[in-house]
């Protein structure tokens, strides 16, 4: 199958620095496919070079097969949701929403119909006549949604869509905006800086980090295995431990006193371990796998208390402890602490 | 279209900016002759003229007119600053009267300055307001020479310039942030100590920029000093009109109008600046 | 939270613009042939006014100089301002902004000199403009006016979102029709108000109109000033009265114009 959007080896250089370095990437029909990374690792620029606003330096972006170079973004079949949303301030809701079947020429009846459904779809409706600067952070957002949207892109464009939302309306939004999804039929590309949102929203997720695309992964996967200490780090919360390897395919890690043994051997090149709190458990076990260590501080978190162990070997690490569990030990407590192997992610670079 | 864009106006420009002005530098240069334009430049056989950018510097009239010029639009400036400083900053305080009030202050800039100095002559000449208030008081009995002298003229010049030094303060002004004098405070500052540590200092490019902007035009100012300064007060505007229009001295003229650009390149160049980081 | 001291200084200011306007217009109904002496409530001097024909023609010859150098300011500037704040760099883009911006920290009396230089000379090279008059005048206030208006529109576009722009390219809008569509638009109100500037400007102009103007061409402002080197009249504080609320109505008109045009 021909994918959606398809990308070689896209190079786009701004004086010395690569905004995007040699990325190739692959978007099937009617995938949610998130870009996650920090500012400046190149995301929006990703975005801006697929809608037309920036030409890469070398490299081929292609829609359903066909060559995009030299299309100028208004003959692409591609729309955008901008970040700042850019609602034209002049324009009703409702000439916003027709702005681009408009600029088809399509007949007036038309665009009546389809700015209606845009309108009812993205539950607006009592809104058409008022002007951008009167409607809410919620409402601007999904107009700027619906004015994309009518066009019925092959393929459309998300430069932090919930970005300027508050966080009660994000969760809601982000549902909502799954769902759009679904019944469009189209794929979307959605930039973001907020892990969480995306491994929530996408079917798969691409990380990246100073132009250069880190790992493209389903969101469980990427969670479960992160590839590398960027990955793991930027999505959060996981225990890094940096190692050597044996010769038989455990991590000697100093730092906490103990080797860690992954499921299988660990691949030549890896040089730390990545460990989730919430797989680390309080139990008197000993071997591989397991650590002796201090709790320093713990912090209640309501279904679960967040402990801060210190190994022997100096490494704090954080460990999840169930409230089902009980009461996790006082501050000062010594404990052993034990993990399945199938916790331990080895990590390269 | 797009080059067109650019060369239409760019053309116009160079046309009616530039090549004045490399005109006026000329002329500067050039001979003071009889006749329709009444000069003849330097390449009409007598070469180039030093003698009017000489004159300027060696004759007292004219240096005198210049120095004069740039203590009058420092004082303006001065003055204005002192006044300017207050009103806006309690304009950007204002709250929801802001706008009404910053109306207030440039609405006289919008009825036209020939119509604000003419009230300034029906206030205060022999037969004024003013004049006539005090007399009717019987505070007074020979009405007091108050237009005509360089009282007046500061006052009109003041009065012309004021709105354009409280604009860049009040804008700058709506940018600070109220919770930095509330932290002084809560630090031991008292208000006028908070005033001074904390609020001024973010407001000094903003108090340069109104300075420079008075501080420029008033250099250079003509009407003002005609109509309600003393026959004495002669600033080079004046003193350019004089060699122009009544002596015919086209030259000197323009070398006067070099000298005055000669000295507000400094200030134009770091309004500018200012401008830029604004 | 403002302290006192500010307010009065303030309220002080405010009280200084506009006490001598305020008393010009009061005095304009005064009977008496001094300025500024009250003399009973009349309105003879608006009919001194109306029958003074030379100042008529003058105020006639200013609208007319002041609309067209306004609408030329609002064309050049408006493609000078274009042009700066979104063509990027260019070959040139230095000069143009430099010379844009000439105009508005120049004495008057340095732009008044050199543009009738400059008129001279270019009558002596090809004839044309003959002599000095309204023409020149006009072609004056449009070059100032198109400094300011440049400026109004190269800060406006500055703050509006470029997004907008790409916006409407992305929903199918070719260059064209994005700036008929979006930029002109926006930049309206704008250009009103730099037309209105740039009117305002060539309406109070005494300076350069006093070099470039010629005895074929005395603009109100020049009338108007050599009338006040004789001193006042009551006439001048009739004619000041209505051009003060000439500008007060084009001032709510224009708040009028740009009001926000929201049903809800």
């Amino acid at each position: 199958m021909t994918p959606r959007l398809s990308l070689r080896a896209v190079t786009r250089r701004f004086g010395a620095v690569a905004a995007l370095d040699a990325v190739s990437l692959d978007v099937a029909p009617g995938e949610f496919l998130a870009l996650l990374g920090g500012s400046g690792s190149g995301k929006s620029t990703l975005l801006r070079v697929v809608a037309g606003f920036e030409a890469p330096d070398s490299g081929t972006v292609a829609l359903d097969g066909a060559d995009l170079a030299g299309v100028p973004p208004h003959r692409r079949p591609v729309n955008m949701m901008f970040q700042s949303y850019a609602l034209f301030p002049h324009l009703s809701v409702a000439a916003n929403i027709g702005y681009g079947l408009r600029r088809e020429g399509r007949p007036r009846g038309e665009i009546a119909d389809r700015v209606a459904q845009a309108v009812a779809m993205l539950r607006l409706d009592g809104l058409e006549s008022r002007r951008p600067d009167r409607l809410s952070g919620g409402q601007r957002q999904r107009v700027a949604l619906a004015r994309a949207l009518v066009k019925r892109p092959r393929l459309l464009l998300l430069d932090e869509p919930l970005g300027a939302l508050d966080a009660n309306l994000r969760e809601r939004t982000g549902f909502e905006l799954r769902a759009i999804q679904r019944e469009s039929g189209a794929a979307f590309v959605m930039v973001t800086h907020d892990q969480a949102e995306a491994l929530a929203l996408a079917d798969r997720v691409a990380v990246m980090d100073r132009g250069r695309l880190l790992q493209v992964a389903p969101p469980r996967e990427l969670y479960e295995r992160p590839a590398t200490r960027f990955v793991a780090n930027f999505l959060g919360a996981a225990n890094i431990l940096p190692g050597t390897r044996t010769a038989d395919g455990a991590l000697d890690c100093p730092e906490a006193a103990c080797t860690l043994r992954a499921a299988a051997p660990v691949p030549p090149g890896t040089l730390a371990a990545a460990l989730r709190p919430e797989r680390i458990r309080i139990a008197p076990a000993t071997g591989d796998n397991t650590a002796a260590g201090t709790i320093e501080e713990a912090a209640f978190r309501g279904e679960s208390s967040l402990l801060l162990v210190r190994l022997p070997g100096g490494a704090l690490i954080r460990v999840s402890h169930a409230e089902e569990d009980g009461a996790p030990p006082p501050r000062g407590t010594a404990v052993r602490l034990a993990w399945d192997a199938e916790a331990v992610v080895p990590l390269a670079e | 279209m797009r080059a067109l864009l650019r060369l239409l106006p760019g053309a116009w420009l160079a046309l009616l900016v530039a090549a004045p002005l490399v005109l006026v530098a000329v002329m500067a240069l050039s001979w003071q002759a009889e006749g329709v334009p009444p000069y003849s430049p330097p390449w009409a056989g007598e070469g180039v003229n030093p003698e009017n950018l000489r004159l300027l510097a060696e004759d007292p009239h004219y240096r005198d007119a210049l120095a004069q010029s740039l203590v009058a639009a420092a004082l303006t400036a001065g003055l204005c600053l002192l006044l300017a400083t207050p009103m806006g900053i309690a304009i950007a305080r204002a709250g929801r009267a802001r706008n009404t009030l910053l109306g207030a202050v440039l609405l006289p800039f919008w009825t036209g300055f020939l119509i604000r100095i003419g009230a300034w002559i029906g206030l205060l000449r022999d037969e004024g307001w003013i004049n006539s208030l005090l007399r009717a008081l019987g505070w007074i009995d020979q009405p007091l020479p108050l237009l005509y002298s360089n009282g007046a003229m500061l006052l009109g010049m003041v009065h012309a310039y004021l709105p354009f030094a409280v604009l860049p303060i009040f804008a700058a002004a709506t940018r600070l942030d109220p919770v930095l004098e509330q932290a002084a405070a809560d630090l031991g500052a008292t208000p006028g100590r908070a005033f001074v540590t904390v609020t001024l200092p973010q407001l000094l490019p903003a108090l340069a920029a109104a300075f420079l902007l008075v501080f420029i035009p008033a250099a250079g100012e003509y009407v003002i000093p005609e109509l309600l300064g003393p026959a004495d007060a002669t600033l080079v505007g004046r003193v350019l009109f004089q060699e122009f229009f009544q002596n015919r001295d086209w030259p000197v003229a323009a070398a006067l109008a070099v000298a005055l650009l000669a000295l507000l390149i400094g200030p134009i160049i770091l309004f500018q600046r200012l401008g830029r980081a604004a | 939270m403002t302290p006192r001291w500010l307010r009065l200084a303030m309220g002080a200011g405010i009280a200084f613009l506009w006490l001598p306007v305020a008393l010009l217009v009061a005095y304009a109904f005064s009977a008496d042939p001094v300025p500024f002496r009250w003399g009973g409530f009349s309105t003879r001097w608006f009919a001194a006014l109306a029958a003074n024909d030379r100042l008529l023609e003058a105020a006639w010859l200013s609208l007319r100089v002041a609309a067209g150098a306004a609408s030329l300011a609002v064309l050049l500037g408006g493609a000078t301002g274009w042009v700066l704040a979104r063509h990027g760099p260019f070959a040139g883009r230095a000069a143009l902004g430099a010379l844009a911006g000439a105009p508005l920290v120049l004495p008057e009396v340095v732009t008044g000199l050199s543009l009738l230089l400059f008129f001279v000379a270019l009558e002596g090279a090809t004839g044309w403009p003959e002599g000095r008059g309204a023409l020149t005048v006009l072609l004056a206030h449009a070059t100032l006016g198109t400094a300011y208006v440049a400026v109004v529109i190269q800060s406006r576009l500055a703050s509006a979102e470029r997004d907008l722009e790409e916006a409407a390219r992305d929903l199918g809008a070719g260059p064209a029709t994005a700036f008929a569509t979006v930029t002109l638009p926006l930049m309206a109100p704008s250009l009103a108000a730099g037309w209105l500037l740039a009117f305002t400007l060539s309406l109070d102009d005494v300076v350069i109109a006093s070099f470039v103007s010629g005895p074929a061409g005395t603009t109100l402002p020049v009338a108007l000033f050599s009338m006040l080197r004789l001193g006042m009249t009551p006439e001048v504080n009739a004619l000041a009265t209505l051009l003060l609320a000439a500008a007060g109505i084009a001032l709510a008109l224009v708040g009028w114009l740009l009001r926000p045009r929201d049903r809800n």
